[in-house]
Formats: C-alpha cells, sequence, structure tokens
C-alpha cells in the first residue's frame, strides 16, 4: 500500500507562541520548531500499516526551508521518503488555498492511503482532511482512534461527544487520528543515520500546476486584521490548607454565586 | 433582511445543543436566522419548537438515511445547494468535530473563505477569535464568499427571542462520492447524566495528583455538588485514570466555563492551553508552586483528599 503522511512543522505548543507584528501570520522565524504532535502518531499508524501489509511511506510537508528539519526527524522514525512543497509565494496560505497544494501534491503522488494527525497545534483548525478528501473525490475518515485494514477495506472507530461510531470506507481514502491511536516509537541511531540519506523531493507551485496568484495573501480566502495579546491572568489568593481549606473554598465559591 | 443558516448542533439524547442557541443569538445581529436541521429521520420535528424559542424564523431540514448514515460529505453537499440558493448573510456552524469538518467542505464546494473557533460576531462579519489557547485574540474577516463561521461553545449567553418557525423539508440529493464513508454503528459509552464538556458552565478536573481511577468519584461527586461536567488532565488520561474523550488541554477538549476547579492538576502550559479563557477558575494542589496558582482566583495549597471531601459537605450543608 502506498501510503502519505502529511507532517507540518509548529512552533513548540509548550513554550510562547506569538503571532508577527508585520502580517500576522504565526512567527516561526522566533519560535522552536518542531513536528506537529498528532503527525508523529499518523506516522506511527502508517509504519504499522507497511509493516504488517507492505507497501511504502511518504512524508509530505508543506513549509519554508526549515521545515526539511522536521522532515528529516520524521524519515528517522522510519518512513522510505518524503517530498517537500516549497515556494515563496506560499507565505501567508489560508486554509482553502493549502488544501487545493496539498491535493495537488497527492495527485501526482498517487496515494492509496493519506494519514494525518486530527489537528495541528498551532492553528487547531481541524479542516484540512476533509478539504483534501473533497478535492480528491476520496472518502474521508477522521478523528479515528483505531483503523484497521483489511485489503483495501479501511474501518476506524471515530471518536465522538457521546462515544465512538464505526465507519468504513475504501481505499483510496483520508484518515486523521487522534493521539490514542498508537504509541509512536523513537527514532533509533541506526535510524537517524539513515534519515540523513533518505531522498526528499522539492516541489515548487510551478510543478504542481498552480498559480501564484492562487495562494499566499494574494489568494487567501479570509484575513486576519489585527491581533492582540490577551493579558495573561493573575493569581488571586491563595490560602495554605490548615483544616478548613474546603470550607474556605466554599466560602470563595458562594461568594461567587455558584454554590 | 436575509437568511443567516444556522445549522443546528443536537443530540439524540438532549435535543439542541447549547452551541445552536447561541449561534441563533450571533445569527440575529446579522439577520433573519434560519436553522438547518441535517440528520435522521423525524430530527426536524422534534428540534423546531426550541429553534423557534430563539429566534428561528424557518428551520430548513433534510432527513434520512442519505444523510444520516454517512460521514458528513451528504450534509455539506445538501448545504451548499441550500446556500446556493438563498443566498444567506452568512452560514454558522458550531466549532465541535462535525460542524468544522462540514464547514470545510462547504468552503472547498463554494470556493469561500472559513474561519473556525469564532467567539464573537460583528455585524460587518468582523470575527474575533482566540489564538494560541487563549494567549491571543485575533480579528479576521472571510474576504472571499460570504461570511462562513464555526461558532465556539461558551462564546455567548444565548437570548431567546420567540419566533414561529414553519418547517420546509428539502430534497436530498447526494453523489456517489458522499457515500464513499459508510456509518455502520454508533457506540454511546458512560457520561451519566452530566453536560457535556465544552459546553458545561463548571467544569470540575482532576490530574495526577488524583493518583488512580478510583479516586475520581471524588472529582465526580464534587462536579455532581456543582452541577458541572467532569474532565481530566492529560497525565491522568494518559495514566488511565479517566477515559480520552474528557481530557482538557492542547490534545484534548478547549472548555471555557463560567467556573474551572482543577484539583491535583500542576498547570502545564499543555494543559492552560485548554482552560485558561474560563472566567472564575480555582485550584487545589499539595505543590504550592504549581503553576496552576498563577491562573487561579482562589487556590487551596493542601492535599485534595482533604480538601475535597470537605468542600463537598459543605455544599451538601448549605443546600
Amino acid at each position: 500500500m502506498n501510503i502519505v503522511v502529511l507532517v507540518k512543522q509548529v512552533p513548540d505548543s509548550g513554550a510562547d507562541r506569538t503571532l508577527r507584528p508585520d502580517d500576522n501570520t504565526v512567527d516561526r522565524g522566533s519560535a522552536n520548531n518542531v513536528i506537529n504532535e498528532m503527525d508523529e502518531y499518523a506516522i506511527e499508524e502508517a509504519l504499522k500499516i507497511k509493516e504488517a501489509h507492505g507497501g511504502e511511506v511518504t512524508i509530505l510537508t508543506m513549509g519554508p526551508d526549515r521545515a526539511t528539519e522536521s522532515i528529516r526527524k520524521a524519515l528517522s522514525m522510519g518512513p522510505d521518503k518524503a517530498v517537500h512543497v516549497v515556494d515563496d509565494a506560499l507565505h501567508g496560505s489560508c486554509a482553502v488555498a493549502t488544501s487545493k497544494v496539498l491535493a495537488a501534491a497527492l495527485g501526482q503522488l498517487g496515494a492509496d492511503l493519506v494519514i494525518c494527525g486530527a489537528e495541528s497545534t498551532d492553528g487547531r483548525v481541524q479542516v484540512l482532511p476533509h478539504m483534501i478528501a473533497e478535492r480528491l473525490g476520496v472518502a474521508a475518515l477522521t478523528g479515528a482512534r483505531k483503523l484497521t485494514v483489511d485489503g483495501a477495506t479501511l474501518t476506524v472507530e471515530r471518536q465522538t461527544e457521546e462515544g465512538y461510531e464505526v465507519v468504513t470506507a475504501s481505499t483510496p481514502a483520508v484518515v486523521s487520528v487522534w493521539d490514542t491511536i498508537n504509541e509512536p516509537r523513537y527514532p533509533s541511531f541506526k535510524g537517524i543515520m539513515a534519515a540523513k540519506k533518505k531522498p526528499v523531493q522539492t516541489l515548487s507551485l510551478g510543478d504542481l500546476g498552480v498559480a501564484p496568484a492562487e495562494v499566499g495573501f494574494d489568494g487567501a480566502t479570509s484575513a486576519v486584521l489585527e491581533h492582540t495579546k490577551r493579558p495573561p491572568r493573575s493569581g488571586g489568593a491563595k490560602v495554605t490548607d490548615e483544616g478548613s481549606g474546603g470550607v474556605q473554598l466554599v466560602e470563595f465559591l458562594a461568594t461567587e454565586k455558584f454554590v | 433582511m436575509s437568511e443567516v443558516l444556522v445549522v443546528v448542533e443536537a443530540t439524540r439524547e438532549f435535543g439542541v445543543k447549547k452551541v445552536t442557541l447561541e449561534m441563533l443569538t450571533l445569527a440575529r445581529e446579522l439577520g433573519t436566522p434560519s436553522a438547518v436541521v441535517l440528520g435522521g429521520p423525524g430530527a426536524a420535528e422534534a428540534l423546531s419548537a426550541k429553534l423557534g424559542e430563539y429566534g428561528a424564523e424557518k428551520v430548513y431540514a433534510a432527513e434520512g438515511e442519505e444523510i444520516d448514515g454517512y460521514l458528513v460529505a451528504p450534509k455539506a453537499t445538501v448545504l451548499a445547494e441550500l446556500v446556493k440558493r438563498v443566498q444567506p448573510a452568512a452560514v454558522l456552524l458550531a466549532s465541535a468535530q462535525e460542524g468544522k469538518e462540514i464547514a470545510a467542505r462547504l468552503a472547498v464546494k463554494l470556493d469561500n473563505g472559513i474561519l473556525t473557533d469564532v467567539v464573537g460576531l460583528a455585524a460587518d462579519g468582523t470575527a474575533t477569535q482566540v489564538a494560541f489557547a487563549g494567549s491571543a485574540i485575533v480579528k479576521s474577516k472571510v474576504t472571499k464568499g460570504l461570511p462562513l463561521v464555526t461558532v465556539r461553545p461558551n462564546s455567548v449567553t444565548p437570548v431567546p427571542a420567540a419566533a414561529t418557525p414553519t418547517v420546509e423539508q428539502l430534497t436530498v440529493s447526494v453523489t456517489d462520492t458522499d457515500k464513499l464513508a459508510k456509518v455502520v454503528d454508533r457506540v454511546a459509552e458512560q457520561k451519566g447524566s452530566r453536560p457535556e464538556l465544552t459546553e458545561a458552565g463548571v467544569v470540575v478536573s482532576g490530574g495526577r495528583g488524583v493518583g488512580n481511577a478510583d479516586n475520581f468519584k471524588l472529582v465526580e461527586e464534587l462536579a455532581d455538588l456543582l452541577g458541572g461536567a467532569v474532565g481530566a488532565s492529560r497525565a491522568a488520561v494518559d495514566s488511565g485514570f479517566y477515559p480520552h474523550q474528557f481530557q482538557v488541554g492542547q490534545t484534548g477538549k478547549t472548555v471555557s466555563p463560567q467556573l474551572y476547579v482543577a484539583l491535583g492538576i500542576s498547570g502545564a502550559i499543555q494543559h492552560r492551553a485548554g482552560m485558561q479563557t474560563s472566567k472564575t477558575i480555582v485550584a487545589v494542589n499539595k505543590d504550592g508552586e504549581a503553576p496552576i496558582f498563577e491562573l487561579a482566583d482562589f487556590g487551596v495549597v493542601g492535599d485534595l483528599f482533604k480538601v475535597v471531601p470537605q468542600a463537598a459537605e459543605e455544599i451538601r450543608k448549605r443546600k
């Protein structure tokens, strides 16, 4: 099975993140950039399928030059190769345009199965899997906490508010996964060394047949007008329990009319 | 005034969800709200009275196995046809998994911009969004097509405005491509009678400090006394104390209740990401240096196994 895993480089969600003052885009220059955490689960799932059923795993990333670091990190877990869509005109692209670019790349790669994280930790928008599936005219099985592959039939348990849904489709399909689906492996030393030699193909917008005017700020379907930093919360009263902490807590709740 | 389409979020068990009433309230600022029910047979009839109470002048209904038996694609197709026909001033959906997914497909079908996790919407379509786990406030606008937004639960207070909606059944014609992902089963998992996490006015969460799954009874007890939902930190979920769908934080749910109670939660940045826009925060933790106290309006440094039972007892006394 030919599997493509979508990997996004994001600013580390464990540190302070900001938007750029000049153009309101995510500040990636000053951030510690890492693989979007949920994508590591997508890579793990792809590797497990390859190990059980054979095939090839390709990483697909759209992002600036520095995303190469995340691509090598992804490859060190075990995928065979990577494709990096990189073009200066992509800066400022909205989700709709991003899905157009990724769908064009996936069209060229001819994937049987596309796996991605359910959301990225920067935007948390959750829309790309269905946007891509809509463009490619294939099934989308999203929010999976379990994926079973039986020949060309895919079955997922999709996490919902009430419990879960069992959803099936045939390949080709897009599957998005939550972090409950597996436990991603750590790259081995051998894996890290091997990743340095694995092929990484770069594609420009021209290679994909997408016009620069369709992406970036020019092609954006929405715009950020302004952003402000939310004032940080300041801690209030703090008491040490000396036998009446529970009562003091309820007294506070009563003043605030919660009790 | 032009119509504003509000895609109804509802459950079989509890009917119209609160976020739907919030959307109807927001929609009235932009035009005349029309609710759109996409669901199983008879769904609209059960919901239309409630939708009317919050100002829906019209209810469009697309019902049946063709809609309900597949994952979101048929819903997006029906909605796209409706948008083309009525040319609404805006389309509002809930910022939950399915709402975002329908909106995603609609955006591609109509080549239209999309804004998610919206917490406010002005009459001119300018949306307010909260980014980076509540650390940034963003004003944004759809610049291509109509305002297509998903609204985060607990963003506005629902305000009733009585209307008597007319119900219009929509003709459902979906393509084979819409039917590629078939829902073969829906399984409910235990939740009891507690309000849903993202919509609850009060959330009581437990963390690593709760110690084990059995001790979560303490968290549940306090939640029930306060009429709230139960949440859990990632550490608690990863340790197997509580199921993943109740996880609050960066890789779980984002909640914004009136009151958030953090029990045995240190307050790592990934957890704060999911709760720091809560109105009032209280915390109980044995470590006085825990970062959760930087956010808490009231904090108790102490053993939660002493403090929580005492608090529960005190609430019972006052009831």
